[in-house]
């Protein structure tokens, strides 16, 4: 029984595909924008309806109630969205101990007063990833979470995820335009293009 | 004292307002002149057509005449709902919850009032009946029509907020809460309003039309006190029902947002 398995997925021009992810195991995709990178991971999070099936240890998404399913496979969207007015009112109940995992991504306990319209698209990235975390999923679906970054940034972002990975055994699937990212961070590697989903060696 | 009765001639001078109101709007270039015009002639001819079905109607008194011109008007509220929508839901389903919600409401209420307020009998004494009716199927209409086209607005323009709710693991009703109540709030607040200003800024046309035609004026205000609150209920509930069922429907079983249930092209 694989940890989590694809069956006849249909994105967008692509030829149905199946996919095995392992515990544990880092998938990076890249491809052309438009290709259906990020409809794919909306597939995976059950956001789109879709022919094909999906299943986390063995159970179909369906057996699960749809807001289980996406604490478990979380999405983290390229673009976050942020309805309440500070930022701390996102983060309820945590304490002082969170001060230690903002600092770990390169922010300071202070943001956690500022008002959300104000964020920059870097705060604001880094910031819903750590909101993600917190629903310990156990398959993450990122979507270039580090575009907006600097290279430091970026790497605080790698290494906090690559740490979250190896705490709790979970999956990453890692849409990024950056090779140079996809070889540092992933195990096996996806190509997406018009029509078909190719496993490459190299990248 | 004798009521002035309106003679053809009394109703032209009326019209002669509306058709400088229309010149100077051409003059403006408001665009609205034709549906100016429009609207005066609909809602001339539709009260004259109003007017000659129910003296048909008070004459005849049977229940069975009350109910058809009570589901003709409702088709008429539902159709003009639909048409007020600037992005409907994909087939019919804007017309079906609209009639919905406006039925279970505004029926209800009347018949609430007929049976247990008014204690009129037969019920379908349509002097009572039909007016009853046609106000509170007229204030819910708005309401629903409001409330339902903000519904889908809103939405409509806050779909990554709803699905960043969504796949944060909330439910549906959770994620789209503040489309829901803002549509709710935006479809009662013409009869908060309306309530709040009565009697000191506005006489009601009810009200006025009682004491033109000769009611001492507080049994005129006892009326106009039983339709505000009546049709304040049956706004209330149709908006409420009506906002409900949409927003269900924008939702698909596994609580994904259907936008593909929603038509209008325009941004």
């Amino acid at each position: 029984m694989s940890f989590f398995s694809i069956r006849n997925l249909q994105i967008s021009q692509i030829a149905p595909f199946d996919l095995e992810v392992a515990a544990g195991e880092c998938i990076s995709i890249t491809g052309d924008s438009g290709c259906g990178k990020s409809l794919f991971l909306r597939a995976l999070a059950d956001l789109d309806p879709n022919p094909g099936e999906i299943f986390l240890n063995g159970q179909p998404s369906s057996s699960y109630p749809p807001w289980e399913w996406r604490r478990q496979v979380g999405l983290l969207p390229s673009e976050s969205s942020w309805w309440l007015a500070k930022v701390s009112d996102h983060f309820p109940g945590e304490g002082p101990g969170f001060y230690q995992q903002l600092a770990a991504i390169g922010l300071t306990a202070n943001i956690l007063n500022a008002h959300t319209h104000r964020l920059s698209s870097g705060e604001r990235q880094r910031l819903s990833l750590l909101r993600l975390l917190r629903n310990k999923p156990s398959v993450l679906l990122l979507d270039e979470p580090s575009a907006n970054l600097d290279e430091n940034n970026s790497r605080l972002v790698e290494r906090i995820l690559k740490r979250y990975q190896q705490a709790n055994g979970s999956a990453l699937i890692w849409v990024t335009h950056d090779r140079a990212q996809a070889r540092r961070v992933a195990d096996r590697h996806l190509l997406f293009s018009q029509h078909k989903v190719s496993k490459v060696k190299e990248i | 004292m004798n009521i002035v009765t309106l003679s053809p001639t009394d109703l032209t001078f009326a019209a002669i307002l509306i058709l400088l109101l229309g010149i100077v709007s051409l003059k403006l270039r408001l665009g609205q002149t034709k549906q100016l015009f429009i609207a005066s002639l609909r809602c001339t001819v539709q009260l004259l057509i109003m007017g000659f079905i129910l003296k048909l109607l008070f004459a005849a008194a049977s229940p069975g005449a009350v109910v058809v011109m009570a589901l003709v008007m409702l088709l008429s509220a539902g159709q003009a709902v639909t048409s007020r929508m600037h992005r409907p839901l994909t087939g019919k389903w804007t017309y079906f919850f609209g009639v919905a919600a406006m039925f279970l409401s505004s029926f209800t209420v009347t018949l609430y009032a007929l049976f247990i307020i008014i204690d009129i009998s037969p019920w379908y004494t349509p002097q009572y009946a039909i007016p009853l009716l046609g106000m509170l199927l007229g204030n819910t209409m708005t309401g629903v029509a409001l409330s339902m086209d903000t519904l889908t607005t809103t939405v409509y323009q806050s779909k990554n907020m709803i699905e960043g709710r969504l796949i944060l693991g909330e439910k549906w009703r959770d994620a789209a809460q503040e489309q829901i109540r803002g549509a709710i709030r935006t479809g009662l607040t013409p009869i908060i309003n309306s309530m709040a200003t009565t009697g000191i800024v506005s006489l009601p046309g009810m009200m006025t039309g009682q004491i033109l035609a000769g009611s001492p004026p507080m049994v005129a205000v006892s009326y106009q006190i039983l339709i505000m609150l009546l049709i304040a209920a049956g706004t209330g509930f149709g908006v409420i029902l009506a906002v409900q069922i949409t927003a269900g429907h924008l939702f698909d079983q596994r609580h994904r947002l259907r936008l593909d249930r929603l038509s209008g092209d325009t941004v």
